[in-house]
């Protein structure tokens, strides 16, 4: 018997675990509602390979996970009917790196502006729905050299702001008062949404912050031409 | 609206995928539906079964009542204007509303035409029957399209049809060859770019959601699983036996609608649903889904 790519897992009596399927390294997108197609596209973009998570078991030895936008009162309360905050608590204490995006960035987050934290990973305060309605939705552009040499389109829709950030987190764009992308060594936080723009280079960002190796920017450019607004519809579901 | 505008209102739909919409009536209701996980919440006066009660004239609801439920919960709002009542609409856009439904649920307002959703800079979501409808309205600026099944009667075989159709009719148009287009396009009354885009897309530009007559947590796994993109939940919810218990399974459902044991657990010791109603047994003249067109 050939045993692939064992991987030490401090967490399972007697340490080792052998991988689900053995499997290039991958980001899992969480699928419980929000932007899910939109991250998935991104990823596949520079070459990585992305998946779509829901059940504890799909968690095992992921290399990142990304909590995409969409309600974060609706995400926290899906998280916690099948275990999935302790699965994502425990597997970012084995290694995995996360992201969170709008409502990810509002379920990562240390203090949450007026209500209880959710997974608590990252030192900030956040407060949600900080700009007003949809008609205060929002884009803009930065140059942020830390992700890009190329300006970064940004898309605010109903976006928080991050009002605080503590020890240990690292400010990688400040807009006016607020904080809008920030990361610690393991946890990313964004109020923006790359995943809505052609703007591939926090998806790489991030890959690289778990270790991967995406696509570089030779072969796909920061701000992806091949990108348009309807791009996510590829990844439509196949029982249509 | 320009382009980017159209871009941002379609988007935020987007960001609605997999969620649910629930209609409700107070500050309370609301809260109960935002505490359960709905993504959104439309705020009127009448749940559409009571609107079918009562009959009368259906308009938009008291901005003093919408205001109050947009101060109470942090997830969108949205809130209905009349088919064809633009002035409803500027209303509503005043009032900072996040999503205007122009909806057959309300007694139109015109017969011959649809607000013209270009003019606004925030977003619409309208009924579609069928791929002519849905189009029609996305060419007039609707950022978000619904199907628009027969409201208040816990019945969602309407929903149903709608769904398939225009799923039908994007097969037809996907396996067509490109020079028959012009005729399917001048014959469902569909903007031929439109229905190029979709032949290309094999699905609407925009997001599409379910609505009318979902009560179950089964009802809104069908749809998901039929294709929609989210569900909106109007009488269903409020006139059951057990609000949030039911509003809860919905989300439970709608999140997990392709896993029948978890479909199965959420559809639990509900209490009773909303009673339902046989659409052959309404009265044709208040069909609400044969408004507009």
């Amino acid at each position: 018997m050939v045993v692939l790519n064992m991987v030490r897992d401090n967490n399972e009596p007697g340490g080792f675990l052998l991988p689900k399927h053995v499997s290039p390294p991958t980001i899992g997108v969480l699928d419980l509602q929000g932007g899910v197609l939109e991250h998935l596209d991104h990823l596949q973009r520079l070459g990585i390979n992305g998946t779509r998570v829901k059940e504890p078991p799909d968690f095992t030895n992921l290399a990142g996970l990304i909590i995409p936008g969409g309600e974060s009162t609706c995400l926290s309360r899906l998280l916690y009917l099948y275990g999935i905050a302790e699965t994502i608590i425990r597997e970012f204490r084995r290694g995995m790196k996360i992201w969170g995006t709008c409502a990810g960035a509002i379920l990562l987050a240390r203090s949450v502006v007026g209500e209880s934290p959710y997974l608590s990973l990252i030192d900030i305060e956040i407060e949600r729905n900080s700009f007003g309605s949809q008609l205060e939705s929002f884009t803009s552009e930065a140059v942020i050299l830390q992700v890009s040499s190329q300006p970064v389109p940004l898309t605010f829709i109903r976006a928080p702001k991050i009002t605080k950030s503590g020890k240990g987190v690292e400010i990688i764009l400040r807009i006016d008062d607020y904080i809008a992308a920030a990361e610690s060594p393991d946890v990313l936080v964004t109020v923006f949404h790359p995943e809505l723009t052609g703007c591939v280079a926090f998806h790489r960002y991030f890959a690289r912050k778990c270790g991967l190796e995406p696509l570089d920017d030779t072969k796909v450019p920061a701000v992806d031409p091949t990108w348009d607004n309807k791009s996510w519809t590829r990844f439509e579901r196949k029982n249509k | 609206m320009d382009q980017k505008r159209y871009e941002l209102n379609v988007q935020l739909a987007q960001m609605l995928k997999g969620g649910v919409i629930m209609d409700v009536t107070n500050v309370e209701q609301a809260k109960i539906a935002e505490d359960a996980g709905a993504v959104a919440v439309m705020a009127l006066e009448r749940v559409p079964a009571d609107i079918r009660k009562e009959g009368g004239v259906a308009r938009m609801s008291d901005p003093a009542m919408i205001a109050e439920i947009k101060k109470a919960v942090s997830i969108p709002l949205m809130a209905k204007a009349r088919i064809g009542h633009f002035v409803e609409a500027q209303i509503l856009e005043a009032l900072k509303v996040d999503y205007i439904d122009e909806s057959e649920v309300l007694t139109p307002a015109d017969e011959e035409c649809h607000i013209d959703k270009t003019k606004f800079f925030i977003p619409f979501v309208c009924g579609a029957r069928n791929l002519g409808e849905a189009l029609r309205r996305i060419a007039e600026g609707a950022a978000m399209i619904r199907t628009k099944g027969e409201a208040g009667t816990g019945n969602v075989v309407e929903a149903v049809r709608h769904i398939r159709t225009v799923n039908r009719e994007i097969r037809q148009l996907v396996n067509m060859p490109r020079e028959e287009v012009t005729g399917f396009a001048r014959t469902n009354g569909i903007p031929y770019e439109l229905a190029l885009q979709v032949r290309e897309l094999g699905r609407l530009p925009v997001v599409n959601f379910a609505a009318g007559g979902i009560a179950t947590p089964a009802d809104a796994a069908l749809m998901m699983q039929l294709g929609c993109d989210g569900i909106f939940v109007g009488s269903g919810i409020f006139k059951s036996e057990n609000p949030a218990g039911r509003a809860r399974a919905i989300v439970k459902a709608t999140a997990y609608y392709n896993d029948p044991v978890k479909i199965l657990e959420a559809s639990m010791s509900l209490g009773k649903a909303m009673p339902g109603l046989e659409i052959s047994d309404i009265p044709e003249g208040q069909l609400l889904a044969v408004r507009g067109w």
